[in-house]
């Protein structure tokens, strides 16, 4: 019985677990070190601006999650078949074809918030996460890793994605998910002191609003910080 | 012609790519450390946007909008391929840029020269299809308008490239603040320039 259980844990051994101490870095690295926002530049055409509001950027992050998760497993399991001169192409219509699926179930079940995104959901494909992890890494790693890292690096996205939106729809609305949570009375109209800054809805603020992200994150994380 | 001149203005400065849409701010961001490279990739912009809207468009309004195909026979009247455009578009304009290049390559090697290591990357530069979705989601009533149009993005994203290469340049003479250095700077420069932008809000000829 000994000797069983002892096989068993050899066989375990060799196999990498699940969730081993390897496979979860591939998840938490891209929260932090290797933010795919702020620390390798990628995929924020369209991250700054469905941002207004947090219910578009949370549908945009699932979008995103969705088509990266399984982009990557694709991309991997065809890794040894696909030519390397017309790779990018290949990547393109993997992408696309995930793209469409999730824009056809975006307008059929929430109509509003896919006409609110209009082109964002169609520019996914061109994201350059999803090309920027599909080059760098499901090329050369195992569908569960690739996995691993295409979720990882989505949820690195949503919560930058998240925390812009936040703060745009506090600030600029008063309020979170569409409901108000700063009280009427307190507005200048109801004789109040406070007054929504219209500013935080333009597009301009969410470039300082990740500026300002950027900034505070290499001030606690300083061995990101850039030399020139 | 007003008309035309108006959809250009509009396109270089009210719904500038950069400044309005975030479009292209990838390479946006990691090409401006110098002027000359980023007029190099500015420069490749214009004219693959000017090539690729048009095209699309003919593409949306021949093949793929609802009742585009009529013009086979009266049976394919009702078909609509719309949910198709994203892979088309996006396949018209990988086509397209290697077609460019080799065009380019062959006939005005000096430009190729010029343009060479930027051409490739601008198939996945958000603001070429991002060029193409508007045009589809504008509904533009000729290809002259359309190809304005497209040319308009292409100069506005110019300008701001070259603009943002050059504070980029002159900046790297302050004390900023050591976690802003970099990245974070040119993101607050950026969003600044935008602010400065708006001020062409509203603007109608």
């Amino acid at each position: 019985m000994a000797e069983v259980t002892e096989a068993v844990e050899k066989q375990k051994k060799q196999r990498e677990p699940l969730f081993g101490k390897k496979n979860r870095k591939l998840i938490s690295d891209p929260l932090d070190d290797s933010n795919p926002i702020t620390v390798q530049v990628l995929g924020i055409c369209s991250a700054l601006a469905i941002t207004v509001k947090l219910y578009p950027a949370l549908i945009m992050s699932i979008s995103v999650l969705f088509v990266m998760g399984v982009g990557n497993v694709v991309i991997s399991l065809m890794r040894n078949v696909i030519p390397n001169r017309i790779r990018i192409i290949v990547q393109l219509v993997v992408v696309a074809s995930l793209v469409i699926l999730v824009d056809q179930v975006l307008k059929a079940y929430v109509y509003d918030v896919s006409k609110e995104l209009s082109v964002f959901v169609g520019l996914i494909i061109t994201n350059c996460i999803i090309m920027g992890r599909f080059e760098a890494f499901a090329l050369a790693n195992k569908p569960w890793k690739s996995f691993l890292d295409g979720v990882g690096n989505a949820f690195g996205y949503a919560w930058i994605l998240l925390a812009v939106a936040f703060f745009r729809e506090l600030l600029g609305s008063g309020a979170l998910f569409g409901y108000q949570v700063i009280p009427d009375s307190w507005y200048l109209s109801n004789g109040g002191f406070y007054s929504n800054n219209g500013l935080m809805l333009l597009p301009p603020m969410a470039l300082i609003t990740v500026g300002i992200i950027i900034w505070v994150q290499r001030a606690k994380n300083t061995k990101l910080i850039e030399e020139d | 012609m007003q008309d035309l001149v108006n959809i250009f203005v509009k396109s270089i400065f009210v719904e500038n790519m950069i400044f309005a849409y975030f479009l292209g701010m990838c390479s946006y961001l990691a090409v401006s450390k110098k002027v000359s490279t980023g007029v190099g990739l500015g420069a490749a912009v214009i004219f693959v946007l000017g090539i690729t809207v048009p095209v699309n468009y003919l593409l949306e309004n021949y093949v793929l909008k609802e009742g585009a195909l009529s013009w086979l026979g009266p049976q394919f009247a009702e078909v609509d391929l719309s949910f198709l455009s994203f892979i088309m578009f996006i396949a018209v304009i990988a086509s397209m840029v290697q077609l460019v290049e080799m065009i380019v390559e062959k006939f005005a090697p000096a430009l190729y020269g010029a343009l060479g290591i930027f051409l490739p990357l601008i198939a996945v530069n958000c603001s070429i299809l991002g060029g193409s979705l508007f045009m589809q989601e504008r509904n533009y009533n000729s290809i002259t308008e359309a190809s304005v149009f497209g040319l308009g993005s292409g100069v506005g994203w110019f300008l701001a490239i070259v603009a943002i290469a050059a504070i980029r340049e002159k900046i790297r003479y302050s004390n900023i603040p050591a976690p802003l250095r970099g990245l974070g700077i040119t993101f607050i420069v950026t969003g600044l320039m935008g602010i400065a932008f708006m001020a062409f809000m509203g603007i109608k000829l």
